[in-house]
């Protein structure tokens, strides 16, 4: 690490904001440490000879004269082995080592290594001696957690020839490797930094073609995502955007989820670290906390960490795509980071866009979502990171600038519908408001992998939620009775669809998560009960009669009575659906 | 370093500020002793510090300074007030100072009235439910121990009433533990701190209160430390003592405004409505400062009561607190007009913590889908009424008319009781049963068949 040394001393404190005297030359977004507890700091201005920097910890007593050290270098996450299962703040300090010193709270000044420094990990070699090596190339591995072989690549830019490599048990500080470069012999540990904000590099992007699998049938089934995408969850308070984002990071098939808990409640990330070790991977069935890396800037934590905190998460997210996993970011949630990057921007007294935002919120936002994609990395191998990002408006109102500037930049879009939420139809995923731009892709791979006729029955059904809106707004002027049988089936089967479907109960053991066929399956059974119903009608049967079939109960009850493993049953349901016919 | 500078004159009042120029080096929010040409004693931070001038806000307001005579003492601290037992039962000002004529406390532990963060691995998920005895809380907005948990009201209607009631009959079943109560009053009148005092002293805790009072007639300024203070003596109580504590803080519409007057009078970049933009991580700041942690026997609840201007769930100060606060209890007017108490609003009321703390060995196992039947139902209810509004009763289907019924019933019986009525969470549920026997059977599909058989009466 390069030594630090006093860059300047501090001339005026405005909360998180720090003025500075420049002694001797710095970079802009150099780490900064201001005062003699070395409180943490980034410099986002330099003026002639005034920095300004923001201070990641609570400035309370840092007065003028104080000195401020750099050491030279952008702000950085530390990767390697051990991230994984672990909690960070922002600025990835270890929420856990920081409870072992200073018990309930977190204490300002605090420094600690994010990845243990006495941890031994048992380290595999690829390559040999002599190989020729270049960024991207993978050195060997490390079983990080059960199910996560750790890859230790080769950092950028160095390249050349492998001097040596050893096997066997090390720290992640210690040499492993030793490269011949141009320049000289480099030492390389299993332990890498890398600047957060700055993208890693990779070869290519590559068309995102297969879906996240969220086991969530309104999401997996209607507004698709796909692995290297881009999707935002807005809803106003209490429509279940947490619990949204929850499920996803439960159940969802990707390998590694980064989780950023991005000022929100504190006991929302204590739910997650308390539930995540117990709950099992339906995979792997082994615990989630072996998938998860969890950043938690909570509310009351301090509010340029919270900025920051977005970064690192995506940057350790990249970092593991770099390996050729799926990666899923679940960021809780961006109003807050742009709340925060408000904040700032007032304190530094810059001109204010829209509602105090500052003018630079939609480039921001953009750099942060295109970090998502699928990516042919410089190991050669595919990766990719899907961001999923809640967004909370201000009265739940969806036409303030974070909300619209987001829309701008993401491709699939679950919004939250307090009515929904209020009738604790959950997830509160509106089928009007909501869209995705993944369905030509995501549809073919359905039909390939899962069943041709997927689109068909999608499209079917999303017909038919569109003419109930119709039928809806007419019931409203007129009730319910004035429309013939036909129309009133309509919205019968709807509402069946909505209850036997749409709606999900994450605490439901059976309810909470639908395999792909398995929800296939639900589908066909509605549609086609809709279909052979309306064909009864014409035939002179009456709604009454249909509603007293014995398949119409089967229907709405299936989601709680038959599992994932139980597939035979959906058979028979569909098939006694095929005879109601006859 | 130097303890207590002081300076004699000061450049510049406005409104709560005063500006001082020329200092020593000045800490960022540092304690500051003002004493006006009296000898009186006002108290205040630093705001903004720089070689070239020093901004103190004063907490009790500026009148009475003059720029000469004024002298400020900076005491190379932040403000902090002392914690110990003996406080419980007493009475204090916004700031933290004696007013029950008793002397000041002694402690040899001072506290940053600012608090730190809580570290959320050092929290353990609250999950014990708390009985309130009223129906629309325990069937359907659960309270839990260590949850905030606010009530949104509007003037006029009885929330004052609703927290005096659920401070009287809270408690955990089956179970004997210290608890202690902190009221905080911001910007309230005068009968309104008499109110919960009478009722204290009525059903006998008053020796388990303490208050912090900063009344309608206080300076406003003085409210922006008043919950503060009343916060760090909770966590004392909650994680010192290991009692289980209940805040309740009214009104948090009054803190906001002081909030914004600051701000305004600073000549900050304005957010919604005025209020500053750093208001969500403000109000954050305070509600935070509840829950449980692990090694830690207390815990704090919080019941913050906070009036929506214009009843407007979507002003900034509700809906940030929605957003920070987990849940929260909604009372509406067309049901305190109809004569229904508490006029708790079937649809908008949530508690979020209720997911994981009710049901089988909990309270009992039908809770979960009772609940979620009920405001499935009575949101129905309520889309049958607009279409009644439209298309008048008598057009209804006949099952729309037992929805109606079914309306009426719920809020009648299940919601409405007295304001001295303690319903047992048994009571409650088999209430809520009760009054689902007005629907068909065949409509009740978020319950399973097996608690059809077991409760339905229909």
């Amino acid at each position: 690490m390069k030594k630090e040394n006093i860059i300047g001393k501090v001339r005026r404190v405005n909360g998180p904001v720090v003025m500075g005297e420049v002694i001797t030359s710095c970079n802009m977004l150099d780490t900064a440490q201001v005062g003699e507890e070395h409180l943490i700091g980034e410099i986002v201005k330099i003026e002639d000879a005034i920095i300004t920097i923001q201070v990641y910890e609570d400035t309370t007593l840092i007065r003028p004269d104080d000195p401020i050290y750099g050491i030279g270098m952008p702000l950085s996450v530390e990767l390697g082995p051990g991230l994984l299962g672990n909690i960070f703040d922002g600025i990835q300090r270890p929420l856990e080592d920081i409870q072992k010193i200073h018990q309930f709270f977190i204490k300002r000044g605090t420094q600690l290594p994010a990845l243990d420094r006495k941890k031994k990990w048992s380290f595999a070699p690829l390559v040999k001696k002599g190989e020729n090596v270049k960024p991207g190339t993978v050195l060997g591995t490390v079983q990080e957690t059960k199910i996560i072989t750790h890859r230790i690549i080769l950092p950028s830019p160095l390249q050349g020839k492998i001097k040596d490599i050893k096997k066997g048990e090390f720290t992640v500080e210690e040499t492993i490797a030793r490269v011949e470069t141009e320049t000289g012999t480099e030492e390389i540990s299993m332990l890498q930094k890398w600047p957060i904000r700055k993208p890693r590099p990779v070869r290519d992007r590559v068309p995102a073609t297969a879906p996240l699998i969220t086991g969530q049938r309104v999401i997996d089934t209607l507004f698709p995502v796909a692995k290297g995408g881009c999707c935002a969850v807005p809803g106003g308070f209490g429509t279940g955007k947490t619990l949204v984002q929850q499920q996803l990071a439960k159940w969802s098939n990707a390998d590694i989820i980064v989780y950023i808990g991005c000022g929100e409640r504190g006991n929302e990330m204590t739910d997650v670290l308390l539930s995540f070790p117990e709950l099992k991977d339906p995979a792997s069935d082994l615990p989630l906390m072996n998938r998860t890396i969890l950043i938690a800037n909570t509310s009351n934590m301090p509010v340029a960490a919270r900025e920051a905190s977005i970064y690192t998460g995506i940057t350790i997210a990249e970092y593991y795509r770099d390996m050729g996993y799926d990666v899923a970011v679940m960021a809780d949630s961006t109003s807050r980071w742009a709340e925060a990057l408000r904040e700032l921007s007032g304190r530094m007294e810059e001109m204010p866009a829209e509602e105090g935002f500052p003018p630079y919120l939609a480039t921001r936002l953009a750099e942060f979502y295109e970090r998502a994609g699928k990516m042919n990395t410089l190991s050669g191998q595919n990766g990719s990171v899907t961001i999923i990002g809640a967004v909370s408006p201000p009265g739940g109102d969806f036409s303030e600038p974070v909300t619209q500037h987001t829309k701008r930049f993401i491709r699939t879009f679950w919004a939250l519908d307090r009515h929904l939420a209020n009738e604790r139809h959950y997830p509160a995923i509106s089928w009007i408001d909501s869209y995705s731009e993944y369905l030509d892709t995501i549809g073919k791979w359905w039909d390939e992998n899962i069943d041709p006729q997927w689109s068909l029955f999608r499209s079917q059904i999303m017909e038919l939620l569109q003419k109930e809106v119709r039928l809806q707004q007419v019931i409203k002027l007129v009730g319910a009775d004035a429309l013939p049988d036909s129309q009133k089936f309509i919205v019968e089967s709807c509402r069946m669809f909505k209850n036997a479907f749409l709606q999900q109960n994450a605490f439901d053991q059976i309810d909470m998560y639908s395999t792909v066929k398995r929800q296939l399956f639900m589908l066909k059974i509605i549609v086609r009960f809709y279909q052979h119903g309306a064909e009864l009608l014409k035939r002179g049967f009456t709604l009454l009669q249909i509603k007293e079939l014995d398949v119409y109960k089967k229907i709405l009850r299936m989601k709680f009575n038959y599992s994932n493993d139980e597939l035979d049953k959906y058979e028979t349901l569909l098939q006694q659906v095929e005879r109601m016919l006859s | 370093m130097q303890d207590g500078r002081e300076y004699i004159g000061i450049k510049e009042i406005v409104g709560p500020l005063i500006i001082l120029e020329k200092t020593h080096n000045i800490g960022y929010n540092e304690f500051v002793e003002v004493e006006d040409k009296n000898g009186q004693i006002l108290s205040g931070v630093v705001l903004d510090t720089s070689k070239e001038a020093v901004v103190v806000q004063v907490f009790e307001g500026t009148m009475g300074l003059d720029i000469k005579r004024t002298k400020a003492r900076f005491k190379n601290k932040p403000l902090m007030i002392p914690v110990t037992k003996e406080m419980t039962g007493r009475i204090f000002s916004g700031t933290g100072k004696p007013l029950d004529r008793a002397p000041y406390p002694v402690s040899r532990e001072y506290r940053n009235v600012n608090g730190d963060p809580v570290n959320p691995t050092a929290r353990t998920y609250p999950r014990k439910f708390i009985q309130t005895g009223v129906s629309s809380i325990d069937g359907m907005n659960t309270l839990i121990r260590g949850q905030k948990l606010p009530i949104f009201s509007g003037s006029g209607l009885v929330h004052n009433k609703l927290a005096a009631q659920i401070t009287r009959q809270a408690q955990i079943v089956g179970e004997r533990s210290d608890f202690a109560i902190v009221f905080v009053a911001m910007g309230v009148k005068n009968d309104v701190a008499h109110y919960f005092i009478k009722n204290f002293e009525d059903s006998g805790v008053l020796q388990n209160v303490t208050m912090f009072l900063s009344l309608a007639s206080d300076p406003s300024i003085e409210r922006l430390i008043t919950p503060r203070c009343a916060l760090t003596f909770a966590e004392f109580l909650a994680f010192n003592l290991g009692y289980h504590v209940l805040v309740i803080m009214t009104d948090m519409s009054n803190y906001c405004e002081a909030l914004r007057e600051i701000s305004t009078i600073r000549g900050e970049i304005p957010g919604r409505k005025g209020y500053p933009g750093y208001l969500y991580s403000d109000l954050a700041s305070l509600y935070e400062r509840s829950g449980m942690l692990k090694d830690s026997k207390g815990s704090i609840t919080q019941l913050p009561i906070l009036t929506m201007p214009n009843d407007d769930i979507s002003h900034p100060v509700p809906d940030l607190t929605g957003y920070i606060t987990e849940g929260q209890i909604v009372l509406e007017r067309d049901l305190h007009n109809r004569g229904i108490y508490p006029p708790v609003a079937g649809l908008p009321s949530l508690s979020r913590l209720m997911k994981d703390s009710i049901g089988k060995d909990l309270t009992r196992e039908d809770h979960p889908h009772l609940a979620s039947q009920l405001f499935a139902s009575y949101a129905r209810v309520k889309d049958v009424r607009a279409l009644a509004s439209v298309i008048g009763e008598e057009e209804l289907t006949p099952l729309d008319h037992q929805y109606l019924k079914f309306g009426e019933s719920f809020e009648r019986e299940f919601l409405s009781q007295d304001e001295y009525e303690n319903r047992s969470i048994e009571q409650t549920l088999d209430m809520g049963w009760k009054v689902l026997a007005h629907l068909p059977q065949e409509e009740l599909n978020r319950l399973t068949e097996e608690e059809i058989l077991k409760y339905f009466a229909g």
